[in-house]
């Protein structure tokens, strides 16, 4: 048995070494038949093809050729050009045709006073365009710089002037946070770009609309078919697929409006938004300070951005998105509306205020800002007035959790969600957040200065306007867009906007808290009453400090005795015409102080420029 | 019984035959592919216009991938045999891995990352032929019907997780190597042929319901490639004109005028025998192929050599798919096949596919050093 198994082990093993041996060898001829194919063709291709082949390569070299489309045009609601193409002369050279770069370089330097570091980044460029391509030195030539070239021009071999189309930005620093600007691509973006997409493109959206609709404004590369002699130099065009021009978009932005605003601010810095209540258009989007972002398209030089970055003004800060800063008093109309939504007080019900508020067997006393108190208030005196004591009362009664669920519903502590990229979200705070992000538990103290719009809260100017327009919408929430519609030739497209969200508040409660925020502006005792001069039309508003500086507790607030950079940022919200509300403006000034005096004039101006325009 | 390790081609007092000994290296085998790699680099140095970055990350790659080639030579094969099943079930782990949270590079799906980016197609090229070898190995050969069976399904499944990714061209290599263990277990000639019909009837479904579009548009553009000669075909057509423009000896080292004026596209990876056959010529092309044939002969030789199933096949798999690699780049170079991401082997950019290869050398040279001789 044994030995049979034994004598079978060793027959089949014979076997499969006949049979492995016998595959080995039929693969392999098999495999010579394959190579001699490819040697066959090699034959056909090197030897027969040769001289064909040779041709094709030495005399009629087809070279495809990236023909870059045109930006589309960025027009405000009134068809201001904000972002255009202007033509503009550039310095290029062609590496491969310059026989000494150094050399050249150093003689251009000395014709055209070109900083070293144009030098540095035009080196660097050289790595990242094609072979043979036209690598820029120097943008936008002056005529004077174009005459002294063209004199020297044929002693500089590969150089030469190219009439491109550049970027620019009329309005400047004007629309710089909104419009956003162009600039190099840079190696990060190389990386995750299309090549396709960016063929013969060189430049890429790098903040505001220039990025956020950088698909739409791009357009799509065409190509030509180009005949180039042996040293790559173009000799004749044989096929051209045109580039297709990016879409023109028109924004609901008015940049007259933008200019009041903007203006209006003076000295300060700040942020005014306006919005177009039934739609949630951008009227407004000022931020200040700001730049000129012109200076970003050719390349910023290292001392005027240096020079930008560390400014303490912050000019690159995009404000309106970006800037989050608490609410204070703006923020009691809509947590008076909690109040009332959720039964906690009534129209008529009072409170006495004397001056300060103390929770129970506590010491310590939340002040009011009026030392004195305002007496006996209900809810529309306390708009009225800003009684801090009335809220710090409501705010107890509501308790955290529900004031913080309400006021997220007017889409604090959210993105608005507009058409931008980079937007923050500002901060409602909740007692999850606080455990969350404070390891902490929530104090009632806490929940008193969230009532005034102190503490934790922050909110953007952009929050704050589509806040305001809700109230004014009575309870409808829109969503804000800078984008109207994108045109080419005359192809023209609607884009599709957010429709707005029904809150269902009680329409009652809402009137009565934009009657008491009209009372703000048209009533003897409002703390925005100077703005009601001459105008023919009803505006609702409210006022608020943020506090910077916080007081302790046996101090009190001097505003002479502080630093500039330590005082409260003034605040103002608003909306008009009351009856009909068409605009709702948001306007924050850093270091402002009185939101009465100083943020309330400047709604007020863009308000009446844009109602004088307007049917109401 | 006298038991001793190979090779036995070196003098036994030779200082380097003791050392190379040592390090179970195949002196023919590692000849020809150090010719091969001073190639690549020359190859490397003039496609990519002398871009020494390039090629000090592929003089990174290769010395890792040799590493990994000498560690794998000193395992015995014995050791592969062993873990031929836990491989391959981590390799399809990996590769259901990929098409769940994989890495998308290039419209595909093939990377993974496991503290470092990872393609484990790449690993299955290894281990698919190592689990099927060890499957039949078991059984006496030539294999029954079901065994068959359950062989195929063991390719298949591989296989078939690969296309899904979409990579055709690491699917094909993938299904060869296992493929080509059935063909040399012995499985009969009518089977085979049966098999190769089978398959011609389902290529036309394939194209119709699980190509993708780019995939289809490889392959008419193979078919037709001057009908669009902007577009797809244009790979095709530069690099027929380089290859042609080349001649009998060739323009000379870095003396290449497609490339340089870049017409001809991925002159550094899967495009590069263009570069060589346009600066080397036929003569130069006849030479590397010679190259690759006689590591075809060697690998052969040692499969031979082997003294049990499971080396043999497997060192006949692993052959057979370094031939796969050869014919199926140098056939899209030069217009007889379709266009289907497979670089030319040892010389093309890319760590990935020489870390693979230079493990299989590093299998077949472990097959080769490692046995005992029989009694006769």
């Amino acid at each position: 048995m044994r030995r049979h198994q034994t004598v079978k082990d060793v027959r089949n093993r014979f076997l499969e070494n006949r049979i492995f041996l016998n595959r080995i060898v039929v693969l392999f001829f098999f495999i010579l038949v394959l190579i001699t194919g490819l040697i066959m063709r090699l034959v056909y291709l090197q030897i027969e093809g040769h001289s064909k082949y040779k041709n094709m390569a030495t005399h009629n070299r087809i070279k495809v050729m990236a023909i870059p489309p045109t930006r589309g045009i960025i027009y405000d609601r009134k068809g201001h050009v904000l972002a255009e193409n202007l033509p503009s002369y550039n310095l290029e050279v062609i590496p491969e045709q310059v026989d000494d770069l150094d050399e050249t370089l150093a003689r251009l330097q000395q014709l055209l006073t070109i900083p070293a570091e144009k030098i540095a980044a035009f080196r660097k460029q050289v790595r990242r365009y094609k072979r043979f391509s036209s690598v820029p030195l120097l943008l936008q030539l002056s005529d004077e710089d174009v005459a002294r070239f063209a004199v020297h021009r044929h002693t500089f071999k590969g150089v030469d002037i190219q009439a491109r189309l550049i970027r620019h930005y009329p309005y400047k620093d004007l629309t710089a946070h909104v419009v956003g600007y162009l600039g190099r691509i840079n190696d990060r973006e190389l990386k995750v770009l299309s090549k396709e997409d960016y063929r013969g493109i060189h430049s890429i959206g790098k903040v505001g609309l220039e990025r956020s609709y950088e698909t739409t404004l791009r357009g799509t590369s065409g190509y030509a078919e180009i005949e180039t002699n042996a040293q790559g130099r173009p000799i004749n065009e044989l096929e051209k697929i045109n580039s297709i021009p990016g879409d023109d978009i028109y924004l609901t932005l008015d940049i007259d409006l933008q200019k009041i605003a903007y203006d209006a601010l003076g000295d300060y810095n700040g942020a005014v938004v306006a919005l177009e209540i039934s739609t949630g258009g951008v009227l407004v989007q000022a931020s200040k300070a700001s730049f000129d972002p012109n200076l970003f398209v050719s390349g910023i030089s290292y001392a005027d951005y240096a020079a930008l970055n560390d400014s303490k003004n912050m000019p690159l800060f995009d404000r309106v998105l970006r800037g989050q800063y608490p609410p204070g008093s703006t923020l009691k109309p809509f947590v008076g509306l909690a109040g009332l939504e959720h039964n906690i007080t009534t129209f008529q019900e009072t409170l006495f205020c004397p001056g300060f508020y103390q929770l129970p067997k506590k010491e310590h006393k939340y002040r009011d800002w009026k030392k004195w108190g305002h007496g006996h208030v209900n809810l529309d005196k306390a708009i009225i007035e800003s009684c801090d004591v009335y809220f710090y009362d409501m705010a107890l009664a509501l308790g955290i959790d529900k004031l913080s669920h309400f006021l997220k519903k007017f889409g604090f502590g959210a993105k608005t969600g507009i058409d931008l990229k980079g937007e923050k979200a500002g901060l409602m705070p909740s007692r999850e957040w606080k455990r969350e992000h404070r390891k902490k538990g929530w104090y009632p103290g806490e929940t008193l200065i969230t009532g005034i719009g102190q503490g934790f809260t922050q909110v953007t100017p952009m929050q704050l306007a589509r806040a305001t327009a809700t109230l004014a919408n009575k309870g409808q929430v829109v969503t804000p867009y800078l984008a109207e519609h994108i045109e080419l030739a005359d192809k023209k497209q609607v884009l599709a906007h957010a429709e707005p969200e029904n809150l269902n508040l009680m329409p009652e409660n809402v009137a009565y808290i934009n009657e008491a925020m009209m009372h703000v502006v048209h009533s003897s005792k409002g703390t925005a009453r100077r703005i009601a001069k001459d105008i023919d039309y009803k505006i609702a508003g409210k006022t608020g400090t943020a506090q910077v500086y916080s007081i302790k507790q046996n101090e009190s607030y001097n505003e002479d005795e502080i630093e500039f950079n330590m005082r409260d940022h003034a605040l103002f919200i608003a909306f008009a015409p009351v009856d009909n509300p068409k605009i709702a403006v948001a306007v924050i000034v850093e270091h402002g102080s009185h939101g009465g005096s100083v943020a309330a004039p400047i709604a007020a101006k863009v308000m009446k420029q844009y109602l004088a325009e307007v049917a109401y | 019984m006298k038991i001793e390790t190979r090779p036995e081609q070196f003098k036994e007092h030779s200082f380097v035959g003791v050392f190379l000994r040592k390090l179970h290296l195949d002196i023919p085998l590692l000849m020809a592919l150090i010719l091969l790699l001073v190639l690549s680099f020359m190859m490397l140095y003039s496609s990519s216009g002398k871009d020494w970055g390039l090629l000090t990350r592929q003089a990174n790659r290769v010395g890792f991938a040799m590493v990994l080639m000498v560690i794998l030579a000193h395992i015995n094969p014995r050791q592969f045999q062993r873990f031929s099943i836990g491989l391959y079930l981590m390799g399809v782990g990996f590769l259901i891995a990929v098409l769940v949270v994989g890495d998308v590079g290039k419209g595909a799906q093939r990377w993974l990352y496991i503290g470092f980016r990872f393609q484990p197609s790449e690993m299955i090229k290894l281990t698919t032929p190592m689990m099927v070898a060890w499957y039949l190995s078991g059984h006496e050969l030539p294999p029954r019907w079901r065994h068959i069976a359950v062989a195929t399904a063991l390719i298949l499944l591989p296989t078939i997780l690969i296309v899904r990714q979409p990579d055709l061209g690491t699917s094909l290599l993938v299904a060869s190597s296992g493929m080509s263990v059935l063909y040399f277990s012995g499985i009969s000639w009518r089977f085979l042929t049966g098999v190769i019909s089978a398959l011609s009837i389902f290529a036309p479904v394939y194209w119709q319901f699980f190509m993708r579009e780019y995939q289809k548009d490889r392959v008419t553009t193979f078919l037709n490639p001057e009908a669009d000669p902007l577009g797809k075909g244009y790979h095709i057509i530069q690099s027929k004109i380089a290859i042609g423009s080349g001649g009998e000896y060739g323009k000379g080292w870095q003396e290449n005028t497609q490339s340089h004026l870049e017409f001809l596209p991925e002159s550094s990876t899967d495009f590069i025998f263009a570069v060589f056959a346009e600066e080397f010529g036929l003569m130069g092309c006849l030479c590397l192929l010679s190259l690759y044939l006689f590591i075809i002969v060697r690998g052969f030789y040692i499969a031979v050599q082997a003294q049990d199933t499971y080396g043999r096949l497997l060192a006949g798999s692993l052959v057979c798919t370094f031939f796969v690699y050869v014919f199926v780049n140098i056939g899209m170079v030069i217009g007889i096949l379709p266009v289907v991401g497979v670089p030319l082997p040892l010389i093309s950019y890319g760590g990935t596919s020489m870390v693979t290869l230079f493990a299989g050398f590093g299998m077949l040279m472990s097959i080769h050093t490692h046995k005992k001789i029989l009694p006769s």
